[in-house]
């Protein structure tokens, strides 16, 4: 037994040790990153972290096995405005949960996975201007009681959304009585919802009508009750590639390319607002 | 109940599998470097070299006594800091065989222990050197008791791919989870194919383990080192 | 590291207390079912082994994953409505129960055959020598690996993370996607999962070589 305690105490120095050699790791790590456009001109290739599991922006498709959606369509325009007609877009799947982590260890070059500009998170990375306007809002059961947000501020209620996500932030704000639990992605946090594990779901409006449309059962309700602007990430010193994505993104945008995509995906959604996506 | 036979449409059992044949690929790849390194690992911890041993001892100990899926994150987003940067089928390889080759080494280190002492002594003495010894007379003893608490530790393995959902892995659960995300009426068969699926795999390597263990004779006069062994789950 | 226990050591903490708790609530009743199936197993009746060993097999050879999604997935949808949390615990139960059946099956085999046989001899009916005889033999065989059952299962209750279940698996997502220090977060969790993982399996290890 004295050995088997001895033994127990060697270990918990080691440990606290790593522990101590980690955190000085962390503080010293940093700074000399590679220069993501140039090496992303060398390979012809951009990675982009993208949803799979996001009717409308970025949906796995069972009968190809790809992803589609709006986003892959606009990155695919934009890496061939950067790179010229040769350049091919790399997707690499991600959840709100690992897009952050995968964009700052370099895992990916650039995140378009209808993640929202806060300021939180433009310290830790930089953000293209807005590619995509939406707005926070609930997606409920048919016949639910739930009209609006503030109909969720009581206690009791249980608001669905996915970690990492800043929805989960606001609807705190919205309904404070609520309890929110946070799933891993969306495709599991509407199966949360059907299976009733919460009374509404909550995340950007675009997202949601992705899966009204998909489920007819279910519905928007009470309208958007944030400003959520869709910008592209790219890591801490990137600067010439944020440059490169922001004037791609203009070329996009007055070539028409943009517009066409709208209606391509959001054409037939009812209740989304066209005219207000456009731009010129 | 016609909706319901949608789920099993050509498309989809497509989809499924090759989701499939992802899990099946990660966990071949993963099984051969596992058993590898593991029983490498395994030896050094057994050898008692000065300091390598007790380093190597003390890094199986941590990595076998956290989750799985802190694993499958310190490999996914750790890598890229030491210049790599995998796909998630890598990254979920790397994660697999780190923790995989550890339960392994633990194994083979029991396995190597339950060898009766007189076994080394005896072959010592009659002018084989230590590694002589360890090589022709313990191993295969040894090798012979494990494999049954090895197959068995690979039939994890095989389950435990499913946590790499969590990174997106387009493996069978992943796909599977596509498939009735996008369609609420094929819950309930797409559990039912995720459950047949891993039965079918899991059972025969379980098979497998049984033959083994008949076919080698390890039953009855070793019984209480090998309740030791039927130990590991994930 | 210290900067994340400092902040978020509240969510660490109930994330802890919530892993401790669905651990031991599902060793509690892994190690009934466990053991009633494992008895079965070497019932002389076949009908009973048959049923044991389906059961064991079934639960030991599908991902612990697809357990604990079916029960937060579908049985809300038809049956009753059950948190995460005990979705999580009931499917940690019943996958470990399979694992712990097998562990005390090979320790109940491990007790000389002589002495159930005496026993019977001796008028003692089958479940009587198992409960006075058999059994508390095969226990003491099997306390090693019955706790290295219990910290696989300690290790497992991270799953409760994919239908949150408020683990430290799910706080531990929270705080890095909120402290956006991924591996600092994930460190911290894994040194809370190792405080109660490693003296276990330090004194399993102790107890096999006294037993040995």
């Amino acid at each position: 037994m004295k050995k088997f305690l001895s033994k127990l105490g060697i270990l918990f120095a080691l440990i606290l040790m790593v522990v101590g050699l980690s955190a000085c790791a962390k503080s010293s790590s940093g700074s000399s990153k590679p220069d993501v456009l140039a090496e992303d001109k060398k390979s012809e290739t951009i990675t982009w972290g993208v949803k799979a599991d996001t009717k409308l922006f970025g949906l796995m498709d069972v009968k190809t096995n790809r992803i589609q959606g709006f986003e892959i369509d606009l990155a695919k325009a934009m890496t061939k405005q950067i790179l010229g007609p040769k350049g091919k877009a790399r997707f690499i799947q991600v959840t709100s949960q690992t897009r952050m982590p995968l964009l700052r260890n370099g895992n990916i070059d650039a995140i378009m996975a209808t993640m929202t500009i806060t300021p939180q998170r433009a310290e830790q990375v930089d953000f293209s201007r807005s590619y995509f306007d939406a707005g926070q809002a609930i997606l409920v059961k048919n016949g639910s009681k739930i009209k609006n947000v503030h109909d969720l501020n009581y206690s009791g209620a249980v608001v669905l959304g996915v970690v990492g996500s800043n929805s989960v932030q606001n609807i705190k704000k919205f309904a404070p009585k609520a309890k929110v639990l946070q799933l891993t992605d969306y495709s599991q946090a509407f199966t949360a919802l059907r299976s009733g594990q919460g009374q509404a779901l909550t995340t950007d409006n675009g997202i949601l009508y992705g899966m009204s449309v998909e489920n007819p059962n279910y519905s928007v309700v009470g309208g958007t009750f944030t400003k959520e602007p869709y910008g592209i990430a790219v890591d801490k010193g990137q600067k010439p590639f944020l440059n490169a994505i922001n004037s791609a993104l203009t070329e996009v945008e007055k070539s028409g390319q943009y517009n066409k995509l709208i209606y391509k995906w959001f054409g037939n959604v009812k209740g989304f607002n066209l005219k207000g996506a456009y731009r010129q | 109940m016609l909706s319901v036979l949608g789920a099993y449409s050509w498309v989809n059992i497509k989809f499924l599998l090759s989701g499939a044949a992802v899990t099946v690929f990660v966990s071949i790849v993963s099984i051969i470097l596992s058993y590898i390194f593991g029983i490498i690992f395994g030896i050094i911890r057994y050898v008692q070299i000065k300091y390598l041993s007790a380093i190597v001892g003390f890094v199986i100990d941590i990595i076998r006594n956290l989750p799985l899926i802190l694993i499958i994150f310190f490999t996914y987003f750790g890598l890229p800091r030491l210049g790599f940067k995998p796909t998630p089928l890598w990254a979920t390889i790397v994660a697999m065989t780190v923790f995989e080759s550890m339960m392994i080494a633990e194994i083979v280190r029991a396995g190597i222990n339950s060898i009766p002492v007189g076994q080394m002594e005896g072959a010592r003495a009659n002018g084989l050197s230590y590694w002589q010894a360890l090589r022709y007379i313990i191993l295969p003893q040894a090798i012979k008791n494990m494999i049954p608490a090895i197959v068995s530790q690979f039939i994890s393995l095989v389950k435990d791919t499913s946590l790499a959902t969590i990174i997106v892995l387009p493996d069978l659960m992943n796909h599977a989870q596509i498939i009735y995300g996008q369609n609420t009426n094929y819950t309930i068969p797409m559990f039912l194919a995720l459950a047949v699926m891993y039965f079918i795999v899991c059972y025969s390597l379980s098979l497998l383990s049984q033959y083994l263990d008949h076919r080698l004779g390890t039953s009855k006069e070793d019984k209480p080192e090998e309740v030791a062994q039927t130990t590991e789950s994930n | 590291m210290i900067q994340i226990f400092h902040s978020y050591g509240n969510l660490l903490l109930t994330g802890f207390i919530q892993t401790l708790w669905c651990s031991i609530i599902a060793l509690f009743f892994a190690l009934i079912i466990g053991s009633g199936f494992a008895i079965l197993e070497v019932t002389p009746i076949k009908f009973l082994r048959v049923i044991a060993k389906a059961y064991i097999e079934l639960f030991r050879n599908i991902p612990l994953l697809v357990i604990t999604m079916f029960f937060y997935v579908v049985i809300p949808m038809y049956i009753a409505k059950i948190s995460g949390f005990a979705a999580g615990t009931i499917g940690l139960t019943l996958y470990s129960s399979a694992f712990i059946a097998e562990t005390v099956r090979s320790g109940i085999q491990s007790v000389d055959p002589g002495q159930m046989e005496g026993s019977r001899a001796n008028g003692l009916s089958f479940w009587q020598a198992m409960r006075y005889i058999v059994l508390p033999q095969a226990f003491r065989y099997v306390i090693p690996p019955l706790g290295n059952q219990f910290i696989n299962l300690v290790k497992n209750s991270s799953v409760l993370a994919f239908v949150a279940g408020f683990d430290l698996m799910y706080q531990g997502n929270v705080i890095a996607s909120d402290s956006l220090m991924s591996m600092s977060s994930y460190l911290c969790v894994g040194l809370l999962y190792l405080i109660i993982t490693l003296p276990l399996s330090y004194y399993m290890r102790y107890l096999e070589k006294k037993l040995a």
